[in-house]
């Protein structure tokens, strides 16, 4: 049934990721400021609760959730209230955020609170204690995670695929959290299972990191369904629907989701982060981020408070090399560069990866010269050169009604192949950001 | 502390493994040797050809095109391919002129590099063959003749007369289909047989091609297509007697290989995806096959793939790729 284990099309960028792989993580000290944006998910950004001049605790709530698609924040560190203002965010804009003054001499010590007690807890509960903490996605789109734990009634969901690829370059934070917390993360399994309903759990793992998977192996507990698959090392086996293709051999309808296919994706970070709102009661005040790249002095991966301005968290590491070129929040396949380090870490930091001149793609833009490269590239089988040609000529409408825009992952396969440096992937969001302009009512 | 100047970009951030000008100049590398086996059999008058023709091509784009085009190595590709197509004995300047017509209306008119229809220099080629017919129908015969002495008329002036003594052979192909004499097929695939400069040392062309087609720089499913194509199409004519030249034979002869190789696996110019490559070799196969037999020409790679150069909008139309998640319908485990 399983024969290969893999997708068709995707790309193979060098993986770089022996800088950090095995390295230990180790906790960052707190830094003599945090800048809390009230927008770190996907969603609404939350509502504030606290004033300048308010001393707080960490782990104390400063922002409240606004609707069902947003998530409540929490101070990563105690301390005063200094500004509450507009202020860098990593998205390269300026964004409403709250800014404090983490008190030197403070223990860190959160306030006393009751730690819920998995086991006793209905899955109503469980859903409640993890939107309650903040809990979002952390491998980059923050989507709130308690939305994915209450799936709705009608649909019939047979199994938890826990996403381990961590496919992305350089990037190894996924990757340590197996292979350091391994339990954490079985039991942060064990809780989504309960909370889903599903009787079966299939890890998929990169082969490129065996000490997790052996982790995880010998962690894993007897009375559960779980079962770890070692994959292909091929970018983006972490993406959801070419994952599910090759764990299950099954195919996301185009336009649907996970669901469609009996199937809900969640990345090892997440959960390990829903594990710890259980085991010590904290909110996600905190993360682990990988700081790398050749343009690094010192790589690490690091357990961050979150708010930790750029600037601080790469002085943590040594500071930047002078071949530092770029700086790149996420991997460099999908993640965004920043040019203002004062931007802090955001929940849904994965990491913080410095390129060097030499890696970055070059500006020179050449024609298109229908090299088909593009075409053997794109994992979800569209024809990016089409689309190029169509998007340079403004044509979006016609690109998502002939050319399956929508399904586009926006996953960069096809601009990192082009010979010709056309920037595909970029014109693509470029696209679907103008036909969603056009969409909204005026 | 003064940090040093941070770039934004778009991702991808890391540079894939490839270039457009790195594509081209391994083309232009991988043509070398072609060239030298040309020169070697042809002596230094094929060497001239294609100088001449190159210089011809890469001129135009120098002053026409977009700035900075030259380096991109595409006019020199289209420049040594015309060369390789042409008699060594062909006046120089007709070779210029050939390179010039190739690069000004085979590419510069329609926008430059990417947005050519047909193959610049088979179009180069078809423009010369239609001004000067006699002059393109030459094969200079080489027996006998120093190395070192000029085949044909190389330094005639432009619009002269050529000089009606030059010794000349007949192609292989023109042997067999108007005198009815066939070539020894070894003598085909290792060189020394009238024709253009390019159409000897098939095995040269094909290890060159194999060197492409390994780094990826050109798509092997279109040489392959051809070559079975033709193989299978000639041999239901030989055995059924319709035609005289074997499967070999017709493989060998009239810079088929070249075509293949070099011409017809054109980015620009063939289709992009891996089905409609197919489709665009088997038909320039099925063409050739048809011309060579039925067609008043002894050659017919040039216009089969110029032909087929024309059709492929429709090919890469027709040949969209399935996108994921449409193939089947249902969730079958
Ligand atoms: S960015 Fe879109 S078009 Fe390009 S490879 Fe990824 S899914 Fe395909
Ligand atoms: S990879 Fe770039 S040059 Fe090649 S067909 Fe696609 S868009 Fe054109």
């Amino acid at each position: 049934m399983r024969n290969a284990l893999r997708f068709r099309h995707g790309v193979h960028p060098p993986d770089s990721k022996t800088l950090t792989e095995s390295l230990r993580t180790k906790r960052m000290p707190f830094p003599d400021e945090v800048v809390l944006p009230l927008s770190q998910h996907a969603g609404n950004p939350a509502k504030l609760l606290v004033q300048v001049g308010d001393h707080i605790e960490r782990g104390d709530m400063i922002a409240a959730a606004d609707g069902f698609i947003s998530a409540p924040i929490h101070a990563s560190a105690s301390g005063v209230v200094e500004e509450i203002g507009l202020w860098p965010h990593p998205n390269g804009g300026y964004q409403d955020a709250v800014r404090i003054r983490v008190d030197p001499y403070s223990a860190q010590v959160p306030r006393a609170r009751l730690l819920p007690e998995w086991e006793g807890l209905s899955p109503k509960e469980l859903v409640d204690v993890v939107r309650d903490a903040g809990v979002v996605g952390l491998g980059g789109a923050a989507f709130p995670t308690y939305v994915k734990l209450m799936p709705r009634e009608d649909t019939d969901i047979e199994v938890l695929v826990v996403n381990g690829c961590e496919c992305e370059p350089y990037l190894t934070t996924d990757h340590r959290t197996m292979a350091d917390f391994p339990e954490r993360v079985h039991l942060g399994i064990r809780i989504m299972m309960k909370c889903l309903g599903v009787p079966r759990a299939l890890i998929g793992i990169e082969k490129n990191k065996p000490d997790a998977i052996e982790a995880i192996r010998k962690t894993c507990p007897d009375d559960l369904d779980v079962e770890v698959l070692p994959l292909t090392v091929k970018y983006p086996q972490g993406a959801e629907k070419m994952l599910i293709k090759a764990l299950l051999d099954r195919e996301v309808p185009s336009g649907g989701l996970p669901l469609d296919v009996g199937v809900v994706v969640q990345n090892v970070a997440s959960i390990a982060t829903i594990a710890e709102a259980f085991e010590t009661g904290l909110p996600l005040i905190e993360r682990i981020v990988t700081v790398t790249g050749e343009g690094v002095a010192k790589p690490a991966n690091l357990i961050v408070p979150v708010g930790t301005k750029l600037i601080d968290l790469i002085n943590a590491c040594g500071g930047l090399t002078k071949k530092a070129r770029e700086v790149v929040l996420g991997g460099p396949m999908m993640g965004t560069a920043v040019s203002n380090l004062d931007a802090p870490v955001l929940k849904g930091t994965t990491g913080v990866v410095v390129l060097t001149a030499r890696q970055i793609r070059a500006q020179r833009q050449y024609p298109c010269i229908r090299c088909g490269h593009c075409l053997d590239a794109c994992p979800v089988f569209l024809n990016p050169q089409k689309l190029g040609n169509l998007a340079m000529a403004g044509r979006h409408q016609e690109m998502q009604d002939e050319h399956h825009l929508r399904d586009c992952m926006l996953c960069g396969c096809c601009s990192y192949v082009c010979p010709s440096n056309i920037p595909l992937s970029q014109l693509f969001g470029a696209s679907r950001a103008a036909l969603k302009r056009t969409a909204a009512p005026a | 502390m003064s940090r040093p100047p941070l770039v934004v970009t778009a991702s991808p951030h890391l540079a894939g493994p490839d270039s457009t000008p790195r594509i081209m100049w391994n083309v232009v590398g991988s043509l070398v040797p072609v060239v030298a086996i040309a020169t070697y059999y042809f002596g230094p008058s094929a060497l001239l050809v294609v100088t001449a023709a190159t210089l011809g091509a890469v001129i135009p784009e120098h002053f026409f095109g977009k700035r900075g085009s030259l380096g991109d190595g595409s006019a020199a590709i289209t420049g040594i391919l015309l060369g390789l197509t042409l008699p060594a004995g062909i006046p120089l300047w007709m070779a210029f002129l050939g390179g010039a017509f190739s690069i000004a209306f085979g590419k510069i008119v329609f926008g430059g590099l990417g947005q050519n229809p047909f193959n610049p220099a088979l179009l180069g080629r078809a423009f010369l063959q239609a001004a000067f017919p006699v002059a393109l129908t030459t094969w200079p015969a080489r027996e006998g003749a120093s190395w070192w002495s000029l085949a044909g008329d190389n330094f005639a002036l432009p619009l002269m007369r050529a000089a009606p003594d030059a010794a000349t052979g007949a192609t292989p192909l023109g042997l067999l289909k108007f005198e009815g004499t066939k070539t020894d097929v070894g003598e085909l695939y290792l060189g020394s047989i009238p024709g253009s400069t390019g159409e000897t040392a098939a095995i040269v062309i094909l290890l060159c091609g194999a060197y492409l087609a390994w780094r990826r720089y050109l798509n092997w499913r279109v040489p392959v297509g051809i070559f079975a194509t033709v193989a299978v199409f000639s041999g239901l004519l030989y055995v059924t007697d319709v035609s005289d030249a074997d499967p070999l034979f017709m493989l060998g002869s009239g810079g088929l290989v070249i075509g293949a190789v070099y011409m017809a696996t054109d980015m620009v110019t063939s289709p992009v995806t891996h089905k409609g490559a197919w489709i665009f070799a088997i038909g320039i196969g099925f063409l050739v096959v048809v011309i060579r037999v039925w067609g008043g020409l002894a050659e017919g790679v040039q216009y089969a793939i110029l032909l087929m150069n024309a059709l492929v909008p429709f090919i890469n139309r027709a040949t969209q790729p399935k996108v994921f998640g449409t193939r089947r319908e249902g969730t079958a485990a």
